[in-house]
């Protein structure tokens, strides 16, 4: 089975995270730029897909120069080779435009299976597998918690409000993983060593055949119109408790009018 | 006026908190229309309530097949009507089906979609906080109509009352929308207690609280001021209490109007999910935890004798 995994570097949600004033952009030259938690789930997942199976794992992301990162950091853990769509034009896109530029990244690999982190930390959109899966005309079973692949049939586990549901498709299809599924390896010191040897492909717009006015914010279908920093709370009464911690609690909601 | 097609969530033949909201939201932009999605009859369980909102029409796209699938229907038959009314803007929950809906139907219109907005003016102008509730970010669709999902909690409902017209729509489903289907929907007991980004009270416990067999505290806590219970990530990875409970940036959003941490730390990843809170209440035994930096009032103190004294007080004068 060949799978592609779909990873993507994020600000570190530890962190500072801010827009940029120019473009209203993510300042990526502030933050500490680390790969997308729920993604390692991803690839964890291939790489065990991987083992029972056989077939290839690739690593796919949209992204600057620096995302070159991630995909190391991705590399590390054990798949065997990588794809970065890098083009200056990128700078700026939507999701709708992010998801044209990876389907048709996916074209050019078509996998048996595409897995995804259920969501990024910075946009927290979940939505990017189902516009991929829209395009692809493929099925989109997101958010699993757990993942079974029977010859071409996949069968996924999710959660839902009221509990969870099972769902079922036929391969190819597009799974995103929360980070309930798995516990991701660390990198052994050889995964390190030999990830700096596998083969990173990088596409541009032109090898896609996706034109530069199609994404970026030429090609963007919303704007951001102005971001302001939010003033942090402001922290309130603080006691110690010295036997009537509780009492003092319960008449802070009282005047709150919470009891 | 044009109308604004406002998506339903429904369970168990109510109409959920979050779409009220929606038809709250809806009210400011245009003539407010729902659409719901279910199996034969579904609507009309409904139309009561819708109406009370302000849902002068109601789309009713009804059929046993269509609860058989994921998503990917929804997005069809919305895209059609879209086609046919030409409404002035569509609005969803921000829930995970909501955004999966929108981000199908983005992709067929070619539309720019906004989620987890607060607001959407009447200009189209959505409003977003972003990076933990640091930063407010306004932003537009700038091709198609305003698509937009919205947070729960960001709109309170408030009814106004019309008859709705009802019409059902035709359901044609190709191939491409039964790709995945639903073989099993499992209802896990729910109990009594508020859904949690619906609750107006949630009582979370975190690392803190140190087993499951000690969430009963932070149970007890949450009955008494009528609340949801939520947990810290550090207390569902340690099966404390189960996933769907966790708040946060890889768990739920909530903004009740009280939020009471127990044990917890205030990672601004916990933060961010519950930033928004009108009011927050913590107990941490560590003075320096980052928790009191935001809560309104907050105890210094081991949670195991602040909380059952404080249950015992609430008991004491209810
Ligand atoms: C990408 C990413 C996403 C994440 N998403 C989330 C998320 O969605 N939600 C989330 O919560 N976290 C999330 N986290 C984890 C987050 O960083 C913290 O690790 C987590 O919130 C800590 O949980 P905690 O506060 O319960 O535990 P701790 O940080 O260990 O804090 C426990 C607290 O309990 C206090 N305590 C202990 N005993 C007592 C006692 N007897 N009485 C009173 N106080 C006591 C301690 O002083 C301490 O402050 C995420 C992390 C990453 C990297
Ligand atoms: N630029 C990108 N490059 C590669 N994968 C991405 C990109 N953006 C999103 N994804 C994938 O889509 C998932 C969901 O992202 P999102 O819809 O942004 O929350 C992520 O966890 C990634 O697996």
């Amino acid at each position: 089975m060949n799978i592609v995994v779909l990873v993507k570097q994020v600000p570190d949600s530890g962190a500072e995270r801010e827009l940029r004033s120019d473009d209203q952009t993510i300042d990526r030259s502030s933050a500490n730029n680390v790969l997308n938690e729920m993604d390692e789930y991803a690839v964890e997942e291939a790489l065990k897909l991987q083992e029972a199976l056989g077939g290839e794992v690739t690593v796919l992301t949209m992204g600057p120069e620096q995302a070159g990162e991630a995909i190391r950091k991705a590399l590390q853990m054990g798949p065997d080779k990588a794809v970065h769509v890098l083009d200056g034009a990128l700078h700026g896109s939507c999701a709708v435009a992010t998801s044209k530029v990876l389907a048709a990244a996916l074209r050019t690999l078509n996998p048996d299976l595409v897995l995804a982190g259920a969501e990024s930390t910075d946009g927290r959109v979940q939505v990017m597998p189902h516009m991929i899966a829209e395009r692809l005309g493929i099925a989109a079973l997101t958010g699993a918690r757990k993942l079974t692949v029977d010859g071409g049939t996949l069968t996924v586990e999710r959660q839902t409000e009221e509990g969870y549901e099972v769902v079922t498709a036929a391969t190819p299809a597009i799974v995103s993983v929360w980070d309930t599924i798995n516990e991701p390896r660390y990198p052994s010191l050889k995964g390190i060593m030999a990830a700096k040897k596998k083969p990173v492909q990088t596409l541009s717009l032109a090898d896609l055949g996706i034109s530069p006015d199609e994404v970026g914010f030429a090609g963007s279908t919303s704007t951001v119109v102005e971001s302001t920093k939010r003033p942090p709370r402001q922290a309130g009464t603080k006691v110690t408790d010295s036997g009537d911690g509780g009492v003092q609690l319960v008449e802070f909601l009282a005047t709150e009018r919470f009891v | 006026m044009a109308e604004v097609l406002v998506v339903v969530e429904h369970s168990g033949g109510a109409v959920k908190k979050l779409t009220l909201e929606l038809l709250t939201l809806a009210r400011t932009l245009g003539e407010p229309a729902a659409v719901v999605f279910g199996a034969p009859g579904s609507a009309a369980a409904l139309t009561g309530r819708l109406g009370e909102y302000g849902a002068a029409k109601i789309y009713a796209v009804e059929s046993d097949e269509l609860t058989g699938y994921l998503v990917a229907p929804k997005a069809t038959v919305l895209a059609s009507l879209i086609g046919d009314v030409a409404p002035a803007a569509v609005l969803l929950g921000s829930t995970q089906e909501g955004k999966e809906i929108a981000g199908r139907l983005a992709v067929k219109l070619d539309n720019g979609l906004l989620t987890d907005v607060s607001d959407l003016a009447a200009d189209g102008t959505a409003t977003q906080v972003v990076f933990a509730g640091s930063t407010i970010v306004r932003s537009k669709v700038s091709r198609g109509l305003p698509l937009a999902t919205l947070r729960p909690n960001s709109v309170a409902p408030v009814p106004a009352p019309v008859t709705p017209a009802v019409s059902p729509v035709e359901v044609p489903l190709s191939d491409a929308d039964k790709l995945v289907k639903v073989v099993d929907r499992v209802v896990e007991q729910k109990g009594s207690r508020p859904e949690l980004t619906e609750a107006s009270v949630v009582v979370s416990g975190g690392r803190g609280l140190g087993s499951a067999e000690n969430f009963k505290l932070v149970e007890e806590l949450a009955d008494l001021l009528g609340g949801a219970v939520g947990a810290s990530r550090a207390a569902t990875d340690s099966g404390f209490y189960p996933h769907q409970f966790q708040v946060g940036q890889t768990g739920k959003t909530v903004s009740p109007q009280l939020y009471v941490a127990l044990g917890i730390s205030g990672a601004i990843q916990h933060r961010a999910g519950m930033q928004t809170s009108k009011t927050i209440v913590a107990v941490n035994k560590d003075a320096e935890a980052p928790i009191f930096e935001l809560a309104d009032f907050g105890v210094v103190g081991d949670l195991f004798k602040v909380v059952p004294q404080a249950a015992e007080e609430i008991r004491k004068r209810a």
